[in-house]
């Protein structure tokens, strides 16, 4: 069994206090959670998302138009719920007085210097060679948050329309979904999307989340606003399926890079691999429609998960463009084959890490921030190009079979394997010039089953 | 609507005099002015020849955003490119596909550049000029050249579209082969997108000067002279355009402050706070909050605001404001510091909420929601865009 040590981060300011449960102060368990114990009567904001079928519809642009509003509502909303909970001394810190810069360099590594958010935490196990675990009930999960972290539920309408209740009760029947606060933000906005969290599902992609994870994203209509996702095993360390998002107007390293073009799916879904990024990932985008792009990158991500391959996932561009980064860093760490001196960084190449956002804890790592090290550090992150291709192999199968993908799909991938076309070696050996140095992947990952 | 419009037409007649749309409508090109500092970054100009190759009216672009001719097979990667270049306010030249009315897609070659005002080195507008690519037989693959039936020796199972067939089929094209690299890393995904001709290229360089041209020559007769170079005054204080674009999408009443100056002076107005005190932008940039009050407002809740921006924190009141026509109303009044991307405060911003006026938002989001929100999008723009060097001084 493989572990690694790290200090957990406290999403919520009831995961601290985990062990001293405290006896219970009137109703429920006192704290006006989200368990039963406490459900019974609440109210939250509803925001109901309106399903549209079509990314963007071909032909008449002019019916698009009308519907421009000049500030996104979801936006508006979660700017304001997150900025209410501001002033009511919610979080750990106030992120926007956390310095912040662009590391100067071709890509713009963004270096956060974060002090406060891993104060007061010891560092914990955590198992890193099974990307699917049960749900724990007896540990933390989002179920045990205070209703005053939850700024929202969100939802597809019913009648289709978009939806918005300030005061709407939480019915367990309804399998509500939700946006939390995370208390310790690495950005303004930092949030979680928690799918229907009563029904404690573990952290685990599947067809319907993922499709909400984007129906967020595109309600959101706000390029500088993200959202991301961790799997066991790539430095998820809540084990209750959830999403992350937050703010931040500057363009992602990993949007930057170049892509090149691998296949485009029956459903019109553009896949391309990542060139000259340190980290090896593919690029999902376009889509006859939402539910196509979100098809293809769900079958991918279960693919991933069920051969035990950890994996992030980036959704960038209001919905439009997604990153997929399966990632091999734990188990290296845990094999001891990640140098100290990487390690002394404490920083956790989780997926805001891997699109080019270091958060650091100590001022000397901020200060001597280059895109070198950044590089230096996500290299070892990624597959090797043997394996990446391999895993690739896999992922394209997975989408040819779902049904999602036309027979150039099916054949490109099977002939993938054995005859594997040159690539990133080359593009490596090309651009040295123009890139640090790329750590040699030698290292292949295990699938562990 | 109506108000954007006149805005519209306000930014341009007053800087280039209205005589500028006939000379304008003289020059042959494809291209389209934008204004940053109007809510939503609209296209304030748009040419004859532009109209003609998108299909639209004038009517149903002008006031519009760019984006509207981008569709699902538009290359985000670009569109990012440009969103970005806008935030720097740099030039930027790409292959771009665009969508015309009737939804037919076509490639273009997008060169962009913004405009000085010389009085205080903003951007004032954006020009961008749009060439379509036509050339079939030009196509250039970074050094490699093919012949039309594919056969190039060596390289196996290479189909090369045209623009177009790439454009309207769904082909598979096998670039397995062909790293077709040089330093621009454009390059590497040229087998979705498409590669201008050098005389396109030089066409579209010579387009931008034109306009620029033009727009230069007419702001000489306002004496609100522009230019394309960006002309930096030391010293002065201004908000980026980029800021500014960020700022326009906030729709409610709201001034930033800057505390760093003497007397603490207004150096963002919001359209919706002019509108609800009846002054003019240029009446109320550079001056300090204070004209909002009158005889009647209470100096203890004067003092208390003072007292939270002392003390770097955000505070709530309700106090008794007046208008330029002198009327007062009950403001409900929000302030709060706003960090930079160093941490530090840069601005203070106060959002006012009219008590009693109707509530607009046709979602319902209450006032006091739709007051922070505004706190929130101003404190992520101006920490975002004080992080990166090269962008001018926000
Ligand atoms: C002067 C000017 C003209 C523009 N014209 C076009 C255009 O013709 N087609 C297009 O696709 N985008 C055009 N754009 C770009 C869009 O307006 C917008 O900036 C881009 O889509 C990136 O920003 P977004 O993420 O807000 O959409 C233009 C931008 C400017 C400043």
């Amino acid at each position: 069994m493989l572990r690694i040590k790290r200090v957990p981060t406290v999403v919520s300011n009831y995961q601290k206090d985990e062990a001293e449960e405290g006896a219970p102060r009137g109703g429920g368990c006192g704290r006006n959670c989200l368990n039963k114990c406490c459900i019974q009567g609440a109210k939250l904001p509803l925001y109901a998302f309106k399903k549209v079928n079509q990314t963007e519809t071909e032909k008449g642009l002019l019916g698009h138009e009308t519907k421009e509003l000049p500030v996104e509502f979801l936006d508006s909303l979660l700017l304001g719920e997150w900025e209410d909970r501001v002033q009511r001394g919610l979080f750990r810190y106030d992120v926007t007085a956390c310095e912040t810069k662009v590391i100067p360099g071709q890509y713009g590594f963004i270096a956060q210097l974060n002090e406060g958010r891993h104060l007061k935490k010891r560092p914990t196990e955590f198992r890193v060679d099974k990307v699917l675990q049960p749900f724990d009930g007896s540990k933390f999960n989002f179920t045990k948050v205070g209703q005053e972290e939850v700024l929202f539920q969100f939802e597809a309408s019913e009648d289709g329309e978009v939806q918005f209740l300030p005061n709407a009760p939480v019915s367990v029947e309804n399998a509500p979904s939700v946006v939390a606060i995370n208390v310790s933000p690495i950005e303004y906005g930092h949030v979680l999307l928690i799918p229907r969290i009563l029904e404690c599902l573990p952290q685990r992609i599947d067809h319907e989340s993922l499709l909400l994870a984007l129906h967020m994203a595109v309600e959101a209509g706000n390029p500088y606003f993200r959202m991301g996702y961790n799997s066991l095993g790539a430095f998820a360390t809540i084990n209750h399926l959830h999403f992350q998002a937050y703010y931040l107007a500057v363009p992602f390293p990993i949007e930057k890079a170049p892509t090149k073009k691998i296949t485009t799916s029956a459903g019109g879904v553009k896949i391309s691999e990542l060139l000259n990024y340190p980290v090896r990932g593919l690029v999902f985008e376009g889509g006859n429609a939402l539910q196509d792009l979100s098809n293809t990158v769900s079958d991918a991500c279960i693919c991933l998960q069920d051969n035990n391959i950890p994996y992030n996932v980036l959704i960038s561009d209001c919905g439009k463009r997604v990153f997929l980064l399966p990632q091999c860093y734990a188990e290296k760490q845990a094999l001891g084959e990640v140098s100290s001196e990487l390690l002394d960084t404490q920083v956790n190449p989780a997926v805001w890490e891997i699109s080019g956002h270091m958060v650091l804890k100590r001022k000397k790592d901020y200060e001597e921030a280059s895109e070198e090290n950044a590089w230096r550090l996500l290299a070892v992150v990624s597959l090797s190009e043997e394996r990446f291709q391999e895993v690739n192999a896999l992922i394209f199968e997975a989408i040819a079979c779902a049904g999602n993908a036309n027979e150039d799909i099916a054949e490109r991938s099977l002939g993938e394997a054995d005859d594997k076309p040159q690539s990133h070696e080359e593009v490596d050996a090309i651009n040295n010039s123009s890139c640090p140095a790329m750590v040699s992947g030698t290292h292949e990952c295990l699938v562990l089953q | 609507m109506d108000s954007q419009l006149s805005l519209i037409e306000e930014s341009f007649n007053n800087r280039y005099s209205s005589w500028v749309r006939d000379a304008l409508d003289d020059l042959p090109d494809n291209f389209t002015i934008t204004d940053p500092s109007i809510s939503g970054h609209p296209i304030v100009f748009a040419s004859r020849g532009f109209l003609k190759m998108s299909g639209y009216s004038r009517e149903e672009v002008i006031g519009r955003n760019g984006r509207i001719f981008q569709g699902p097979r538009t290359n985000r990667r670009s569109v990012m490119e440009i969103r970005e270049a806008i935030r720097q306010e740099r030039a930027i030249e790409v292959n771009l596909l665009n969508y015309r009315k009737d939804g037919a897609p076509f490639w273009l070659l997008f060169r962009m550049s913004p405009v000085f005002g010389k009085e205080d080195g903003r951007v004032t507008h954006f020009v961008a000029v749009q060439v379509p690519i036509v050339s079939k037989k030009h196509r250039r693959n970074n050094g490699v050249s093919f012949s039309e039936d594919g056969e190039s020796g060596g390289l196996r199972e290479i189909v090369f579209g045209s623009c177009r067939r790439e454009v309207c089929s769904d082909s598979l094209l096998e670039f397995d082969r062909v790293l077709a690299l040089d330093s621009d890393s454009r390059g590497l995904e040229i087998q979705d997108s498409c590669e201008a001709s050098d005389l396109e290229k030089q066409r579209a360089a010579t387009a931008i000067n034109n306009v620029l041209s033009v727009l230069v020559n007419y702001s000489e007769s306002t004496g609100r002279s522009v230019c394309g170079k960006r002309c930096n005054l030391p010293g002065m204080s201004f908000i980026s355009s980029s800021l500014h674009i960020s700022l326009g999408r906030i729709k409610q009443s709201f001034v930033l402050t800057d505390p760093h100056l003497p007397d603490m002076p207004i150096v963002y107005a919001s359209d919706a706070f002019l509108k609800m005190t009846g002054y003019d932008r240029h009446e109320v940039l550079g001056h300090n909050c204070c004209f909002l009050n009158g005889v009647d407002t209470d100096t203890a809740t004067l003092n208390q605001i003072m007292e939270s921006i002392q003390t770097e924190r955000a505070c709530t009141v309700r106090i008794l404001s007046y208008r330029k026509d002198n009327s007062s109303f009950w403001n409900f009044l929000h302030i709060s510091p706003v960090r930079n991307a160093s941490g530090k405060i840069a601005y203070f911003v106060s959002v006012q909420i009219e008590e009693g006026s109707k509530n607009q938002d046709r979602h319902g989001l209450s006032p006091e929601m739709r007051q922070l929100s505004a706190v929130g999008a101003i404190k992520v723009a101006v920490r975002s865009l004080s992080m990166s060097a090269g962008t001018s001084k926000s």
